[in-house]
């Protein structure tokens, strides 16, 4: 067990990766040499040579073509996308080829590209650099989507989609790469002692498709990902109320006894995501709450989420939701 | 400023040369046999290209001799085999394209005008190299084995369709001959491409990749990515582009306003060649050199293949509306079987019997693979794939969300 940052336990989990197979190989803008802007390839590069690790032309469409092509050539590239806000270049290529092929192809090629990339607010972004675009993808039959939270799930999730046969979208919450975000922006805090992020030091997973129980309680169930999942904990604080809180880790395929256990035990529901509210991933989730488990809910499912609107540079505080909004829906979700 | 009432604007559209109505007259081409040389694949620059990408690599003359620097040589037996491969894409299309007419596919795409570009190309490659094809190189499959009653199949989109009726006709996939998977949304499989040699070339595998796109697409970002990257990694990977003439309605003016493809591979630092489409042997040295170049480790090279759609884009076009009706036949290029024909009857190697003989054991073999394909259902009248199929490789394995759905239907 070490004491590891997010940013140190993704790096860990792909020099594992490296080292164990030959067919992963790592690329993306600033990924080789420099080992990344947020560091998380530091030192990969140097460790594993430059055939393995490197960086790849300010091409977005030209990084995720040339990985899906290497996936069906026998590779296993994970690739990273700088931002989340600069995937859209490579829609079509995700979208259209990547999520099809193994299905097009009546299964005689696949490509199993894992795309990572930092995404979500909190860190001053602006417009294009505080997206959580993982909507656009959750839509996509084909595509394994995934979003860690923590030092130690993110090394394991990412393990677990490096080996997937399937392509996966990864998602870091770039505000919690060095530290916990509770919600509150003065409050830097770092990994240092926290439990998740005592990270065994040796190749382990978390397995896709498993959400994580994070508090348990009786009278609400909180659904959350990213950063989220620690807003939505102090805002449990907050509030008083006894509180189940799922960290769904995988959105596709999310992890529906989980959810549905809780939600028929506590009969009340808050999802809370980052991303603008229609047609977010919460919309999806409220609607299969519903159809789940319309007989064990007392009262509405509330939605807590990003704005209707751009992502905002100096007032991003007043876009993300934030401990009091979400305790006040988990207050709602208390009366009649 | 109240806009002026008059004709047009300052906006400068481009147009095609020729419309429904008028004739079509092309320049007659100033290149011949023996004007170019042939440098050497696995030595030479980009720079050393330049008269190639400005040029036109032909071997074969108006007179149905070949000759030049560039004359592969190729023994009888490969041309009549280039020839065969040829007439069997045309008559195939030809029967396809009927069948389309009649309801038995949804959909057709014929290759007419261009057979010799896949063919001659892949039978320049080694066995072992990818084929990464637009849907119009299915002639690739031919050279590479593949039974036709399976190609047929896939076409009608019946039980024995190997993608299971998941795509539209011609979209074929065809593992066994390292075809990869035909895909709709056009050019992306020309920056894939550089992906597969990338592999290749990461395992140290005797591997070239070989790809296509149209005049019309190289206007996509694809191709731009396929080129950098290509340069950039020095990727054992062919980059053609099919220059004939029209993507649908829209002529090649609108995807370059130079009127040039293979030029523009060259300040990618690519080398760079134009060569005749319907030039059998000429296409078949070019890929080649350019399969030679790539195995030394010297990197892509980038092949406009100029050439003419002589048929429509696909069975729901109507050229007539957008072009000259004699485009085709007024083609400088020819058509490439009578170009090929033409050649072995010169050098003594064919006949007009011989010829026409090819055509009826051809015709025979694809009625005769029709109907037995067609045992397997159509189009008009099933059986189709079971509806499992839907849900069947989305994934490895199949999620939950999907077994939901998935019982939804099947306890139907």
């Amino acid at each position: 067990m070490a004491n590891m940052n997010m940013i140190q336990s993704l790096n860990n989990a792909l020099d594992i990766m490296l080292e164990r197979d030959d067919d992963v190989i790592v690329y993306g803008e600033d990924v080789g040499y420099f080992g990344g802007v947020f560091r998380t390839t530091d030192g990969l590069q140097a460790k594993h040579g430059a055939h393995r690790v490197f960086d790849s032309p300010l091409s977005e469409g030209g990084i995720l073509a040339t990985a899906f092509g290497m996936g069906i050539n026998g590779l296993r590239p994970v690739v990273e996308i700088q931002f989340a806000d600069y995937i859209f270049p490579a829609y079509d290529q995700i979208v259209n080829e990547l999520a099809k092929i193994r299905h097009r192809s009546g299964g005689e090629y696949w490509s199993p590209v894992t795309v990572r990339t930092p995404a979500g607010g909190g860190i001053r972004g602006g417009h294009h650099h505080s997206q959580s675009p993982e909507s656009q993808f959750t839509h996509t039959p084909g595509l394994k989507v995934v979003y860690c939270s923590t030092p130690y799930n993110a090394k394991g999730l990412l393990i677990s989609a490096v080996e997937c046969n399937d392509p996966v979208i990864f998602f870091e919450p770039k505000r919690c790469y060095r530290g916990p975000f509770y919600g509150d922006p003065h409050n830097v805090l770092t990994w240092e002692g926290h439990p998740e992020a005592e990270v065994p030091e040796s190749h382990y997973t978390v397995p896709l498709g498993e959400a994580r129980l994070v508090m348990e309680g009786g009278e609400c169930t909180v659904i959350a990902w990213g950063a989220m999942v620690h807003v939505s904990e102090q805002a449990i604080r907050d509030s008083g109320v006894s509180c189940d809180l799922i960290d769904l880790q995988t959105l596709v395929p999310w992890d529906r006894d989980t959810v549905v256990n809780s939600i028929e035990k506590t009969g009340r529901c808050v999802i809370v995501h980052e991303a603008p509210k229609t047609s977010g991933f919460g919309a999806e989730m409220a609607a299969s709450v519903q159809e789940r488990c319309f007989y064990h809910l007392e009262s509405p499912i509330q939605r807590v989420t990003g704005w209707d609107a751009p992502f905002p540079h100096t007032t991003e505080w007043d876009y993300m939701p934030g401990p009091t909004r979400i305790a006040a829906a988990i207050r709602k979700t208390q009366e009649g | 400023m109240a806009r002026k009432k008059k004709e047009g604007s300052g906006l400068n559209i481009p147009d095609a040369p020729f419309r429904p109505g008028e004739e079509a007259i092309f320049e007659t081409w100033s290149w011949k046999p023996g004007d170019l040389e042939r440098p050497d694949p696995t030595k030479c620059t980009a720079e050393d290209t330049v008269p190639h990408a400005q040029g036109l690599v032909r071997v074969l003359g108006d007179n149905d001799k070949a000759s030049g620097a560039w004359n592969p040589k190729l023994n009888a037996d490969e041309l009549r085999e280039g020839l065969e491969h040829m007439v069997r894409l045309r008559i195939f299309d030809d029967r396809m394209m009927k069948m389309q007419r009649t309801g038995k596919l949804s959909f057709y795409m014929r290759s007419f005008g261009e057979e010799c570009v896949a063919i001659a190309q892949t039978m320049a490659l080694e066995t072992q190299d990818w084929i990464f094809p637009s849907y119009r190189q299915p002639g690739a499959q031919f050279v590479r084995g593949r039974d036709m009653v399976s190609m047929i199949c896939h076409c009608l989109g019946n039980v024995e369709d190997n993608i299971k009726g998941r795509q539209m006709p011609v979209h074929y996939s065809y593992r066994d001959g390292r075809f990869i998977s035909i895909s709709s949304p056009v050019g992306t499989q020309f920056s894939q491409a550089v992906g597969v040699a990338m592999a290749s070339q990461y395992k140290k595998l005797d591997e070239v990749t070989i790809t296509w796109i149209g005049d019309g697409a190289s206007a996509e970002g694809d191709y731009h990515y396929a080129l950098n990257f290509a340069s950039i990694f020095k990727a054992p990977v062919i980059l053609n582009v099919v220059n004939n003439q029209w993507a649908i309605s829209t002529h090649a003016n609108f995807a370059t306003a130079s009127g040039e493809f293979a030029t523009r591979g060259l300040p990618y630092g690519l080398a760079s060649i134009r060569v005749d489409g319907n030039d059998f042997l000429a296409l078949y040295a070019v890929t080649k050199w350019a399969r030679e170049r790539a195995a030394s480790g010297s990197g892509a090279t980038h092949i406009e293949v100029l050439t003419y759609r002589a048929g429509a884009h696909s069975s729901s076009d109507d050229p007539s509306r957008y072009r000259s009706s004699d485009e085709h036949t007024k083609w400088p290029g020819g058509d490439p079987i009578e170009r090929l024909r033409d050649h072995l009857i010169e050098i003594g190697e064919w006949s007009a019997k011989r010829q026409s003989g090819l055509e009826d054991r051809i015709d025979s073999e694809v009625m005769s693979a029709y109907k037995e394909a067609v045992k397997y259902g159509d189009l008009a009248n099933g059986p189709y794939p079971e509806a499992d199929t839907i849900f069947t490789e989305v994934y490895e394995e199949m999620p939950w969300h999907l077994k939901e759905q998935f019982d939804e239907v099947m306890e139907g």
